[in-house]
């Protein structure tokens, strides 16, 4: 017994020391939310350290939906977004009093793929998409020559996000037209890299997910165009961030709270280095940066949300 | 075939199966750890436990969820012990076989069935809402100290009901008090069981990653805590995070950190092998 207190002991001792780094006159800048956005974040984060190394950031990834609770709390500064805020989210912020502004950061395609060893699919018109993942498929289109008699007699087996995940959301919007409905009896996941071993492996798979888990594994499966009304388009920096990889492209957000640009003047330097940097970093973590034009409209957005909140305060 | 010779052979087929069961186990594990040593092995170096985390895989550390992983281990050991131990020897020592008692030990053991994300439900609303501890890793120890007890309080008992009767008899007949018998008698002489429980418990938490998410642990902390109120990150979570990355780098970075978290729970578990056999050598 007298052995254990021991070993506590000397573990607080060696866990005190190495500490004291933090004593210094620090701030703190709380981020929460989705899982999508958050490499974004942390990729800024990081590089925000180098400026200002007194400033604390720190990013969990309660998913967009968890991110807004927290946010329509006032527990965060920031939220990271993989869809818009909805109305009833909205309504909780403004019952406690919480003015926020959306700004959109970057832009993610998801790209739809198949197996490289399918010779038969070039380009899915949205259509095709659709007959394929509505919730009226289920049990019924089970066969690639059920949406193209050219396709071959064989069974289709399908990948995709999981129902808690923004992208499974936003797919489900631009493709079935309704957000969540969808057919349930595909191979669901939340790690993206199991839809990319399962569509790599079976000749008749098919998949969707992030453009950056595609880029990351080019030599194992093929990516299919999509045919948006205007011709097939595969995903590409190009096409998604012009917007002509449609309806696949979109757009992602982060929300910030009023109080915090009052409260804490680093929020505002860190959303301008957000917004500055945005475009250099995004290649690193695969996603797509705005036009610089965009980047401008959102900067001068944030501007006049930060003049009307710091005036308020006077 | 006369009926020995069955007999025999069924022996001989149960003895196989017996070994097949045996190695199962050991071989799947063997190809696991073989597996993520070949990943991550050579990425493992002092940058690696020292860095902070980093959007490239070749610079990110794991210096934060580590040091994060093992205050929670330090605190949840420090409000873990004294309550588990002290309900047990209530239960072991002190309780009346009543009705009470036996339905006080029926929840106990059912406790230890709980899933562990409702233990994180519960840690958010008490620790971190009500008694607004906010997401800090005292909030996150109190949840795992909860979430063990139970496994503590079952293994000490059953380190208290292995010490011989004679121990007991002997310290009442010289005229010693119960405290007295159980402080200076069982405890000593249980404690090598009752270590083994704890530090068995303790690797269990150091692996929860579910119950943390849910009172809020953080993915990305540039800081180590320095005190019980600071946020924090662990190292399942770190792992977690990386492994549903794109960058094939990140999965590197994965194993690495399963590694060091396999190192951690050998280590622990290596601690209470020792302890256990010095005492059981110690009160024969």
């Amino acid at each position: 017994m007298r052995k254990l207190l021991l070993i506590t002991a000397v573990s607080l001792t060696v866990l005190s020391c190495g500490n004291n780094k933090k004593d210094k006159e620090t701030s703190s800048i709380n981020i929460d939310g989705s899982s999508t956005v958050y490499p974004v974040t942390e990729a800024i984060a990081e590089e925000y350290r180098s400026e200002d190394p007194d400033v604390d950031v720190t990013i969990g990834v309660s998913g967009t939906g968890g991110g807004f609770k927290k946010f329509g709390r006032g527990e965060t500064d920031i939220s990271n977004a993989s869809r818009p805020i909805k109305e009833d989210e909205k309504k909780i912020a403004e019952q406690n009093n919480i003015d926020f502004i959306e700004l959109e950061v970057a832009y993610d395609g998801l790209a739809v793929v198949v197996n490289p060893e399918n010779d038969w699919v070039d380009c899915f018109t949205v259509e095709q998409l659709k007959k394929i993942w509505e919730p009226g498929a289920q049990g019924t289109i089970t066969h690639w020559n059920q949406i193209n008699p050219e396709w071959p007699n064989e069974e289709i087996h399908l990948f995709g996000p999981g129902v808690a995940s923004g992208t499974f959301d936003y797919f489900t919007e631009a493709i079935v037209g309704e957000s969540g409905s969808s057919r349930g009896d595909y191979t669901a996941s939340e790690d993206d890299n199991v839809l990319v071993q399962g569509v790599s492996g079976d000749k008749y798979g098919l998949g969707f997910f992030g453009l950056a888990y595609y880029e990351e594994n080019e030599d194992k499966l093929r990516m299919v165009a999509v045919d948006g009304g205007e011709g097939c388009v595969e995903p590409s920096t190009q096409t998604v961030s012009d917007g002509s990889y449609a309806p696949l492209s979109r757009p992602l957000f982060v929300y910030v709270n009023s109080s915090s640009i009052q409260n804490n003047p680093k929020v505002v330097d860190f959303m301008n280095f957000y917004l500055n940097e945005a475009p250099s970093l995004l290649k690193d973590v695969g996603y797509v940066p705005l036009t610089p034009e965009e980047y401008k409209e959102q900067k001068e957005k944030f501007k006049s949300f930060v003049e009307k909140h710091q005036n308020n305060q006077k | 075939m006369n009926r020995i010779k069955k007999n025999r052979l069924k022996d001989q087929i149960f003895k196989a199966w017996g070994i097949f069961c045996t190695l199962l186990g050991i071989v799947l594990l063997a190809i696991f750890i073989g597996s993520i040593l070949v990943d991550g092995i050579q990425r493992i170096d002092w940058d690696f436990i020292t860095n902070l985390p980093s959007r490239k895989a070749e610079r990110a550390g794991i210096y934060t969820a580590l040091m994060g992983s093992v205050w929670i281990l330090v605190l949840t050991t420090i409000i873990a012990l004294p309550v588990g131990i002290g309900a047990a020897i209530y239960l072991e020592e002190y309780a009346n076989k009543s009705k009470l008692s036996s339905l006080l030990e029926i929840n106990i053991s059912n406790l230890a069935g709980v899933p562990s994300i409702i233990y994180g439900l519960l840690g958010l609303e008490i620790f971190v809402r009500v008694i607004q501890m906010g997401s800090s890793v005292l909030a996150g120890s109190f949840t795992l100290a909860l979430l063990i007890l139970p496994i503590v309080i079952v293994s000490t008992r059953e380190a208290l009901k292995a010490v011989p009767k004679s121990i007991r008899d002997a310290s009442y007949a010289l005229g010693a008090s119960k405290w007295q018998t159980v402080s200076r008698q069982l405890l000593p002489a249980s404690s090598g069981g009752i270590l083994t429980g704890i530090i068995l418990a303790l690797s269990r938490a150091v692996g929860e990653t579910a119950p943390l998410i849910v009172i809020g642990a953080l993915a990305y902390v540039p800081f180590a805590p320095s005190s019980p109120m600071d946020e924090f990150s662990v190292l399942p979570i770190q792992i977690f995070n990386w492994i549903s990355r794109p960058q094939h780098g990140f999965e590197v970075n994965a194993a690495a950190g399963i590694i060091i978290l396999l190192l951690i729970t050998f280590v622990m578990n290596g601690i209470a092998v020792y302890f256990r056999n010095k005492w059981q050598k110690k009160f024969k």
